[in-house]
């Protein structure tokens, strides 16, 4: 049979460093190509969740089809692979460009390379992918194109001098970054007649489709009623419908054959049987070995969801439920707290992926959240031989069971302007960084090379890094792994009651310190009461610091105005109102923004 | 037999708006605007013709705004309109709310005239610096001139509006205004603390808020005042309100008491026949209301009360008054004791000092009186 000439195929991805244009330029190349006239364009097609579009940033990997006709005269397909640009999604962007042949490289012509853009461009160096450098916003008055070109050389080591000059915003040159896609990047090759091996690097659930499963794909080919197995989680189905992208829409077609880019849909019910990584291959006829690269991702973040209004806890059950299903990634399980009822312990890979599903649950399910704290993953070792992974801190051994703790640290590269140098190098000693190295990549800056204990950077170690350098860093880590740490447990009591929900895993060194900035910051969110309220942090039975929220001295209403009872009655159903959206513990009532309040102890 | 009714009519105009004032009010009116109110309240009032025959009138009160600003003759004329249509009870409580300053020897014989028999007067301090603050156009001398006149002109029942915890206001300075208006011997007084409303000129004026006094200077002041007056033989029966022997306004006493009333003019407030209900408080929709005589299209909000409503103010409001609520009264009206349908609420804060039982009332203690909201707030049910 005849399938598509490989030939005419370019798979590829844009990398960019956040701002430097990705989002445009793929909307330019979409409207190029013309499967779009100007008029239908969203202003950035590719990010159709609403969460994406005011972050500015890609959640989930997208793909696109267009069709290019060439200046040769020939007509090429396109399939534009969307990837995330975030430290968070690492695995993903990977999978994402797994999925190509080719990258372009936008750096801005102003910025220049980007600490997070040389992380990206040596992942797709790793994937063997021909790397295609492109300058955008030549518009900009600052632009310097020609030292940034000299950059992209020296820093990264790649032929800048033809990269294309452009404003994805205004249009300039985009023909020669379609030319260039066409000229450039190689076709895929892969043998049709092969068994099948298809990589998975997105899926999204469909509540009339089920899965859909977006792959590339490697060898062979696949249609409806061909069995299908997911090699790496032994999920098997026959396949409904095979299709490719259209703009934010899917377009049946009959198969999708070796080198071609699509998606697959087999009333696979559970995202977590299609994982990023895996391999689909034939089920009558399956591939000897998978594809290279899949990998079990693993929460990195952990921490305690609740329904404001105890109520909704089936609710939120639910939309988690639902959320997993688009995303594997996301783990959860029920938990209780004395403080907050019943809730659920999550697992995120990051802090951005927490705030996400949070955004998430609270934009799209109307759910009111209440967060506890997050934390790593410690493995205690008990004096008993046994060892625990722990989530939560309130399920911590008594101290005298432990032998020792151990955290996770991460290898963290931060890129950062020669002036900002010293306040960044403070910032990671005081979050227990080791220095590494330090090498400046051109006189105006500098690549800092430290390891950092995983805990301190999931609170605000970007913002934090943002200020202190005024914008001019960005950081990127990976896991490195787990050392031998002094960890105590910080308990916080709230007239003379513990607050299970407040508890966390902190460094012996910092306790103090931290426990200080809890009470204190308590102290601020928790309203006066008719009674004195002492706050204090401890450690086991040693109370390390104590604040003290005075009893109220006044709250009356001088004038009861006239005959509008209804007023008064208004301003008594608030204050009851806000007492509700409290949460008691023993006779105290804690606003449940004091929850949340205490993650964000750095106010700088 | 005649129900019992209160009526409030509201006056929206003044001289000028004072920097705190949040109520509907609108200044420096023209005769033709005072005259085209007038008229429309008369409208309505005549609206209640039927309604009226159920009710004799206890308390009749004119606020504002200042009502003592509307020209000569327009007070008389409402009050013959409103004695045409309601029966008044004998010796009902007439009050009509002045601002030193507007008034005359002239307008005075015309309240009498009507019947009024009590004044309230607007002077909330003696202190010329503290009355600038706030805005208002008075001082002390023209009070202390139009308060002689009230008395020449016979009126025997007589309020004095005070304020507490005043931008710059020093327990001193509120001493002196509290020992100057005592030499008058006043039949009442209320004196409020400053609250700050949203939206007011107050509330957006830095340089004011920060010349507050501290919420310690406020209390020492309410304690203080309280001591003084009870001292010179005034009872505090509210929690802002103090009045020699008798003279407790009765009109007021209807609101704390679930009594009903009936609220006439732009944005006034009615409890009547079970339903709460306020006016519009759009001037042109109450000027042009009812073309075919539906005067339902200016009330809004109309909330019908429950068991639950009735109990939650017989309390919250009852609690108001020094004298509190009676547990008898809450059995007689809703067939429940206050203990089963309160005692859980009631126990926690006789305990910690803030309510106490006296006989077969339940009353606000002094420091109660403090934090009366939060306590209030926690007789809502549900």
């Amino acid at each position: 049979m005849s399938h598509i000439d490989q030939k005419k195929i370019r798979n590829f991805c844009i990398i960019a460093h956040i701002d430097h244009g990705k989002s445009t330029l793929a909307d330019r190349i979409i409207e190029k190509t013309g499967l779009l006239t100007s008029r239908e364009m969203q202003a950035q097609v590719l990010d159709n969740m609403d969460l994406e579009r005011e972050r500015g940033i890609t959640i989930k990997a997208q793909a696109v089809r267009t069709v290019y006709q060439a200046q040769d005269g020939e007509e090429y397909i396109f399939n534009l692979i969307d990837t995330p640009g975030h430290v968070d999604f690492n695995y993903e962007v990977s999978r994402s460009l797994a999925a190509c042949e080719g990258a372009i490289l936008v750096v801005d012509a102003a910025q220049g390379v980007e600490a997070q853009t040389l992380a990206n461009v040596y992942l797709a160096m790793d994937h063997d992918l021909e790397v295609m450098p492109v300058i955008n916003k030549i518009d900009l008055p600052s632009a310097q194109p020609e030292r940034v070109i000299n950059e992209i050389e020296d820093v990264i080591g790649i032929e800048a001098q033809d990269a294309p000059l452009i404003s994805a915003k205004t249009g300039i040159n985009i023909d020669q970054v379609l030319e260039q896609i066409v000229a450039k990047i190689p076709a895929p090759d892969g043998d049709p007649d092969a068994p099948l091996q298809a990589l998975i690097f997105d899926s999204i659930y469909d509540p009339y489709k089920g899965v859909i499963i977006f792959c590339r794909i490697k060898n062979g080919c696949v249609k409806k009623g061909t069995k299908i197995r997911m090699m790496a989680t032994g999920a098997q189905e026959e396949v409904v419908e095979v299709g490719i992208f259209g703009a934010g829409q899917f377009l049946p077609c009959d198969e999708l054959s070796a080198g071609m880019v699509g998606y697959i849909t087999a009333s696979l019910k559970n995202v977590k049987d299609t994982q990023v990584g895996d391999t689909v291959t034939d089920a009558a006829h399956p591939a000897a070995e998978p594809l290279a690269g899949y990998k079990k991702v693993n929460p990195m973040v952990y921490c305690g969801l609740y329904p404001a209004d105890g109520a909704k806890y089936p609710d939120l059950r639910d939309a988690l439920e639902k959320l997993q299903l688009n995303d594997a990634a996301l783990q959860f399980e029920p938990e209780t707290s004395v403080a907050l009822g019943f809730g659920f312990r999550c697992g995120f890979l990051g802090l951005l992926h927490l705030e996400i599903i949070q955004e998430r649950l609270e934009r799209e399910y109307n759910l009111d959240l209440v967060t506890t704290a997050p934390g790593v993953v410690y493995r205690v070792y008990k004096n008993n031989g046994e060892q625990l992974e722990l989530t939560n801190p309130s399920n911590l051994p008594d101290p005298s069971e432990i032998a020792y703790m151990e955290e996770p640290f991460v290898a963290a590269e931060i890129m950062v302007a020669k002036e900002y140098v010293g306040p960044i190098m403070q910032l990671c000693q005081e979050r227990r960084g080791i220095y590494i190295s330090m090498e400046y990549m051109e006189e105006t800056r500098a690549l800092l090379k430290y390891e950092l204990p995983l805990n301190e950077i999931i609170y605000d170690f970007f913002d934090v890094l943002k200020s202190r350098s005024r914008g001019y860093a960005s950081f990127d880590y990976e896991m490195k792994e787990y050392r031998q740490s002094k960890l105590v447990k910080l308990d916080i009591l709230i007239n003379r009651e513990e607050v299970d929900a407040l508890s966390f895993i902190v460094h012996a060194d910092g306790a103090y310190e931290r426990g200080r900035k809890m009470c204190e910051k308590l102290k601020e969110e928790i309203p006066r009461h008719l009674f004195e309220i002492p706050i204090q942090a401890a450690i086991g039975s040693k109370v390390i610091a104590r604040e003290t929220v005075k009893a109220m001295r006044k709250d009356v209403l001088a004038k009861c105005y006239g005959g509008d009872i209804t007023r008064k009655r208004k301003l008594l159903e608030k204050q009851k109102e806000g007492k509700k959206r409290m949460r008691q513990i023993g006779n105290v009532e804690i606003p449940q923004k004091a929850f949340m309040s205490v993650l964000k102890l750095d106010n700088e | 037999m005649e129900k019992k009714i209160s009526l409030y009519i509201h006056i929206p105009f003044c001289v000028k708006k004072c920097c705190y004032c949040d109520f509907l009010s609108f200044a420096n009116p023209s005769i033709e605007e005072q005259n085209a109110y007038l008229e429309q309240l008369c409208r309505e009032i005549e609206y209640y013709r039927e309604e009226a025959k159920a009710y004799r009138v206890i308390s009749v009160f004119v606020g504002g705004g200042t009502p003592s600003l509307l020209q000569e003759g327009l007070v008389e004329r409402l009050f013959h309109k409103l004695y045409s249509v309601w029966n008044m009870e004998e010796g009902a409580e007439i009050t009509i709310e002045c601002n030193p300053g507007t008034l005359t020897a002239r307008k005075l014989a015309e309240y009498r005239t009507c019947g009024i028999n009590r004044l309230s007067i607007g002077l909330q301090s003696t202190d010329k610096q503290e009355l600038e603050c706030l805005g208002r156009i008075h001082n002390y001398e023209q009070f202390i001139a139009n308060y002689m006149l009230a008395r020449e002109a016979g009126f025997r029942n007589i309020n004095v509006d005070l304020m507490s915890a005043l931008p710059n206001q020093t327990l001193h300075s509120f001493g002196k205004t509290l020992a100057k208006v005592l030499e008058l011997q006043p039949e009442h007084l209320s004196v409020y603390s400053l609250t700050i409303e949203e939206g007011t000129v107050l509330a957006n004026s830095p340089d004011l808020l920060a010349a507050l006094p501290s919420e310690q200077t406020e209390r020492q002041m309410y304690r203080y005042a309280n001591k003084i007056l009870s001292a010179v033989g005034y009872e505090r029966y509210e929690i802002s309100n103090y009045a020699k022997d008798g003279y407790a306004c009765r009109h007021n006493q209807v609101y704390w008491t679930g009594g009903e009333y009936l609220g006439l003019g732009l944005g006034a407030s009615s409890y009547l026949r079970g339903i709460r209900f306020e006016n519009t408080r759009d001037m042109q929709e109450y000027l042009h209301p009812w073309e075919n005589g539906d005067i339902t299209v200016i009330r809004k909000d109309q909330v019908p009360d429950t068991i639950q409503s009735r109990m939650e103010e017989f309390m919250f409001l009852g609690l108001r008054m020094m004298r509190g609520v009676s547990k008898q009264e809450f059995q007689d009206r809703f067939h429940i004791s206050m203990d089963e349908q309160y005692g859980t609420v009631i126990a926690p804060y006789v305990t910690q000092g803030l309510l106490r039982w006296q006989g077969d009332r339940l009353q606000l203690t002094e420091r109660g009186i403090d934090v009366s909201n939060t306590i209030m707030a926690d007789f809502l049910l549900g």
